[in-house]
């Protein structure tokens, strides 16, 4: 038997289902992501630091857990909320069950409750602030409810410099595949050196900077650009992460110095609003974000759609595009801005995620043009 | 994609009766192809030998057709209705067939009639199984190891480096009817010879058995400006042996993790 669990949302929404981690009480921004695979991945990425995730997708949990799947060391997510945990799980990678791995990871995680009326509500009103409280015992509507409105919110909130490592590391493992696993390269295939900001970076990303023959460095997000330069990289890459991007103000001073002095910069999510903050834009809060693997992304250029994954509750606002900053990408969901490139410096970003995981790789050719300015500033 | 304004009608086949390599689903995608062009403001003709399915409902299509679905009898139609364009992707390997005779034969030239969906040359590359597999690998997709044979001795040639069990497919029949798997010499001298035999073109594929692998589908759709989408994927609940047409299918997939995938 499973214990209860309860869901309450600011508005004063509660959903009472059943516990699927540990015991306890976690509060943070409910989204919702209607990706119908990689919800090991989805949990394990850090921009879902201080947020509660909804999965649309209804049966969770049915290819268990693995030690290859993750993004990053463990559960980032504050909270799952799914519809239905299957009684099997199975897959020749699967190592635990999903409920064994939530409780191995310490998260609160909430099944069987109405997840499209969870979304329509998210959907409607917006983002909202929410609490799980899970187990026997304790579960209080009122005091959920309270944990729930007293959460701050994300705006304003810098949580890059939280979730990033301490020190700098090295990384040198190439994407996964089905025969091999992840792939090992030969240190003498991997040539250029890239510095990769590390603001709750995704594995794959560095992954697929790996695969296309680049040694990776990945810095504290509050690292200097002095600091970074003095590493002598050939490029510099902004990753993802969690929160608002605007009070990240020792990144946005590093990236500026760093795009000044020419080197070929790359920024994927967060890295692309900070090098949009950088450049002189600014950025607005959404109403309840991209959160997903199948939202249509235009190419400005070539007109081509492509099917992206995404996850970010900020925007870039176009109308606030300086002269040297032209945009690259817009989501057709929306119509929002999804991409930008210097005119000025070989520097580049985009809202989505172009190493997918979970999602479709139509964008991974991303990854190339930022070798392609490797090659080209250091030809 | 814009609208096509240079397009006024548009002929659809229909699949025939339902059977195994065509099923039902022609029937659904070929009435929601009447629905769709029809409120696009397209005038729909519509040729189905099968008159119990709901696309050949008075109302569909502006002119329906119970007839034989031949290339002969569609070049009468067309000759009667002159359509602006021919859309043979809704009614499965018959209207793809029909579509290539009437290409063959030189109808759609004549009466000046204009085939969308899928050009010749991407339906050739579909059928034949040849072109297929040379397609395939050309954009980093492994295929079963298999040869083309057209006669006995090469047959036994391809087979004696692929092994036992072996896949005998011929060319251009229904669904792949004729073809079988052979667990010995005796089976596989018995299925080439009726393979050769029913193939049009006499020809089969010898191809390694991949009997027991887990079978999955995926549904894309990519438009002529090179947008794809791929719609969803569908598992396979019996492994790869067992007819998709004996069996249960689910969408999406179940059992693969977003890497697998």
């Amino acid at each position: 038997m499973r214990k209860p669990a309860l869901l309450a949302l600011e508005d004063g929404s509660v959903f009472w289902g059943e516990s699927i981690g540990v015991d306890g009480q976690t509060v943070g921004e409910v989204v919702f992501n209607t990706a119908m695979t990689g919800y090991q991945e989805i949990l394990t990425d850090p921009s879902y630091t201080k947020q509660i995730v909804t999965l649309t997708y209804p049966h969770i949990g049915n290819t268990g857990t693995n030690d290859e799947d993750e993004e990053s060391l463990g559960v980032q997510a504050a909270g799952l909320v799914i519809r239905d945990l299957p009684l099997l799980a199975y897959n020749w990678r699967k190592q635990k069950n999903l409920d064994q791995y939530l409780r191995d990871n310490k998260t609160v995680a909430i099944a069987n409750i109405d997840t499209r009326r969870l979304t329509r509500i998210l959907r409607d009103k917006g983002s909202q602030n929410g609490c799980i409280m899970a187990g026997d015992g304790s579960i209080d509507e009122r005091r959920a409810l309270d944990a729930a409105r007293s959460f701050p919110g994300l705006k304003g909130m810098d949580l890059a410099k939280v979730v990033s490592v301490t020190k700098n590391y090295e990384w040198t493992e190439g994407s996964w595949d089905l025969e091999t696993g992840h792939k090992k390269p030969a240190a003498d295939d991997l040539r250029y050196h890239v510095v990769a900001f590390d603001y709750g970076v995704k594995r794959n990303i560095l992954r697929m900077l790996v695969d296309r023959g680049c040694r990776v460095t990945v810095v504290p997000a509050q690292t200097s650009a002095r600091d970074a330069l003095a590493l002598k990289p050939h490029g510099v890459f902004l990753s993802n992460g969690p929160g608002d991007p605007e009070p990240c103000s020792y990144a946005i001073n590093a990236i500026r110095d760093i795009v000044d002095t020419g080197t070929p910069v790359f920024g994927i999510c967060l890295g692309y609003q900070l090098l949009s903050l950088a450049s002189g834009a600014k950025t607005i809060k959404m109403k309840f974000g991209h959160h997903g693997a199948n939202h249509p992304v235009q190419d400005l250029v070539t007109k081509r759609v492509m099917i992206t994954s995404q996850n970010h509750g900020f925007a870039v606002d176009e109308a606030t595009l300086p002269k040297n900053l032209i945009a690259t990408h817009r989501s057709l969901f929306d119509g929002s801005l999804q991409g930008v490139r210097r005119l000025d410096q070989p520097a580049f970003s985009f809202q989505g995620h172009p190493e997918a995981s979970p999602g479709p790789h139509d964008i991974g050719s991303l990854f190339d043009c930022f070798l392609k300015e490797i090659k080209n500033h250091h030809a | 994609m814009p609208k096509r304004t240079d397009i006024k009608s548009v002929m659809i086949i229909g699949a025939g009766p339902i059977i195994i390599g065509q099923a039902c689903e022609f029937e659904y995608s070929g009435a929601q192809a009447c629905k769709a062009l029809k409120e696009e403001g397209y005038r729909i003709i519509l040729v189905n030998s099968n008159p119990a399915t709901i696309m050949t409902d008075p109302g569909m299509a502006d002119a329906t057709y119970i007839e034989p679905i031949t290339w002969q009898t569609l070049e009468r139609i067309i000759e009667r209705e002159r359509p602006d364009a021919l859309l043979p992707t809704m009614g499965g390997q018959t209207a793809l067939n029909t579509a290539l005779d009437l290409a063959r034969e030189g109808v759609l030239e004549k009466y000046k009639v204009e085939l969308i969906g899928a050009s010749r040359e991407a339906i050739d590359k579909a059928e034949d199984r040849e072109l297929f597999r040379r397609a395939m690998r050309s954009i980093g997709l492994d295929v079963p190891r298999s040869a083309v044979a057209h006669s006995m001795e090469e047959a036994v040639q391809v087979q004696a480096q692929i092994g036992f069990p072996t896949v005998i497919r011929p060319s251009f029949t229904m669904g792949g009817s004729g073809g079988g798997i052979a667990y010995n010499k005796e089976e596989f001298a018995e299925i080439v010879e009726r393979g050769l035999d029913l193939s049009p073109t006499s020809e089969v594929l010898v191809e390694e058995c991949l009997s027991g692998w887990k079978e999955f589908e995926m549904e894309v759709v990519r438009d002529r400006k090179d947008n794809c989408i791929i719609v969803c994927s569908i598992e396979n609940f019996d492994p790869m042996g067992v007819h998709t047409g004996d069996s249960i299918t689910v969408a999406p997939a179940q059992t693969l993790t977003d890497k697998e995938y």
